[in-house]
């Protein structure tokens, strides 16, 4: 009986965080456009509905409505597959993201996370590790000379990022004394990690930055010079599944960095739900903004960016926490 | 070149540069915005300006298109066509003009080139379709029932098959020589 109220909630708590990702992914392109369009003293789409609110919708049916093509020469079922691995990938992140303390619901404490990996840290590093397989599959299925060059990019940009992504979480976890997310909420009970460790939470947002390949990160997908990069070949819904998969990642990233430095889903007066989520918004519009405003870096910049001054800046952080802790608890 | 900076100053300047930048587009997006929404807002248009073409008729009342075929040569993607006909009095009409606005670019060469000032573009504009052959305007849809640009031109008063008198009665015309009084 209780394995069957757990698996119960367990699903149920699957089907409320998968929705409300996808619902709210869908309406966060629609607030990109809105905002862009603002910081550049236009009106964004406001036709579909009052401020535009139904234009996700008409985004759906116009995706759903087109040709799927698969072009010829292509790996079909790699091609087929590609954007449910960026997708997936992404959307599986979540799974060990905390969303608030604790829910009582007849009787039972039911923690606010799907699951509490005691790895979680080390999952998430991995699952955005997998995502780079989607970008090289889609590039590489395209049969095209511009999706592999975006491929190309695309993958060696963000295997770059990724070792100072995980490097700048170091100093988290020497704090936290845990890699499980909802410890590492629990330890910034006091005040959150980034008043202590500003400079990883640079790298780690600006390695998260480049890992969902944003601007001023995405080569791989620039329109004035790969036409599309490694999804110039798709169309219709496999293009949304891409599209998607990258708001996702938006996203994610933001409430990761709200995870690991902001203090998750802590804060005063309001709800749990609403600290996080006012969070994650706040990153992604940090993004958006940053879209808005900066150019775009060029192939070499960016490896020296990635190589020659996060990974020294993380690993110089580390050395420096690993002495302070050791100073402080008197080792 | 001045003097290479150090590792610090070239922080400091990169986020001076970074936050500058992004302090801009901060300010931009608490500005009034400058789209004017079209369909409750319409823009007004100078009064030469080139959209639908119509058919204009003299201050008698009577149609000037006299089917010279002027309008039709000089259009640069041929979406002019007509057939003409002359009247019991010596007047030449258009039996029927067509004008596909599909095709129409909208540049006023046949206004330019019409010599009773018949074909005339207006700064109508809001006339678009879903059915791309709605779009072929036929002599009836075209004609108008005023002069357009210049209420007060009638072109026989000046040429062509002479409407108001003899020979030699236009304005601007001079008198008409006896050539066989010039023999030897």
């Amino acid at each position: 009986m209780a394995l069957f109220l757990g698996i119960l909630f367990l699903v149920v708590k699957i089907g409320i965080v998968l929705g409300a990702l996808l619902f709210v992914a869908g309406y966060l392109v629609l607030g990109e456009r809105k905002l862009i369009g603002w910081i550049q003293i236009r009106l964004g789409p406001n036709r579909a509905g009052p401020w535009g609110l139904l234009q996700p919708l008409a985004d759906i049916v116009k995706l759903l409505a087109k040709e799927d093509l698969v072009p010829e020469g292509a790996d079909r079922w790699i091609f087929l597959y590609a954007p449910a691995v960026v997708a997936a990938t992404a959307l599986l992140i979540f799974a060990v993201v905390p969303f608030g303390d604790h829910w009582t619901v007849i009787g039972k404490r039911i923690p606010m996370v799907i699951t509490d990996l005691n790895v979680g840290l080390l999952y998430v590093l991995a699952l955005s590790s997998l995502g780079v397989y989607g970008v090289a599959l889609g590039g590489w299925a395209s049969n095209s000379k511009f999706s592999l060059l975006g491929a190309i990019r695309g993958v060696a940009q963000m295997i770059s990022y990724e070792l100072s992504l995980g490097l700048s979480l170091v100093p988290i976890v020497m704090l936290a004394h845990s890699f499980s997310l909802v410890d590492i909420v629990g330890a910034q009970a006091r005040y959150p990690f980034i008043l202590v460790q500003p400079v990883a939470f640079l790298i780690f947002f600006i390695s998260a930055v480049a890992e969902s390949k944003r601007i001023p990160f995405d080569l791989p997908e620039a329109e004035n010079e790969l036409v599309a990069g490694y999804h110039t070949e798709y169309s219709g819904m496999r293009f949304g599944l891409f599209f998607l998969g990258e708001y996702v990642t938006m996203l994610v990233l933001g409430s990761l960095v709200a995870v690991f430095f902001l203090g998750g889903w802590r804060g005063p007066l309001f709800p749990p739900i609403f600290w996080f989520t006012a969070k994650v918004f706040f990153i992604a519009f940090v993004m958006i903004w940053m879209r808005a405003t900066l150019p775009r870096l060029r192939y070499d910049q960016l490896m020296h960016l990635g190589w020659k001054v996060l990974i020294p800046a993380a690993l110089l952080n580390i050395v420096a926490t690993g002495g302070v802790v050791l100073l402080i608890k008197g080792g | 070149m001045g003097k290479k900076k150090g590792y610090f100053e070239q922080t400091a300047d990169i986020f001076r540069g970074l936050s500058q930048g992004m302090g801009v587009t901060l300010a931009h997006l608490f500005r009034r915005k400058i789209t004017e929404e079209y369909p409750e807002y319409r823009r007004p248009l100078p009064a030469r300006s080139r959209a639908r073409i119509v058919l204009t008729r003299d201050p008698e009342g009577e149609e000037r298109c006299v089917a010279c075929f002027l309008c039709s040569a000089v259009c640069p993607v041929s979406c002019i066509s007509m057939e003409g006909e002359e009247r019991e009095d010596g007047r030449r009409w258009a039996r029927w003009f067509r004008i596909n606005f599909a095709r129409c670019i909208y540049c006023g060469f046949c206004e330019e080139a019409c010599p009773t000032l018949a074909i005339q573009l207006t700064p109508d504009y809001e006339f678009c379709d879903r059915d791309i052959l709605n779009l072929v305007a036929e002599k009836e849809d075209l004609l108008v029932d005023h002069g357009g640009k210049d209420n007060e031109y009638n072109f026989y008063r000046y040429a062509g098959v002479s409407m108001v008198g003899d020979k030699g009665s236009h304005i601007d015309e001079g008198t008409p020589v006896n050539v066989k009084s010039n023999l030897p």
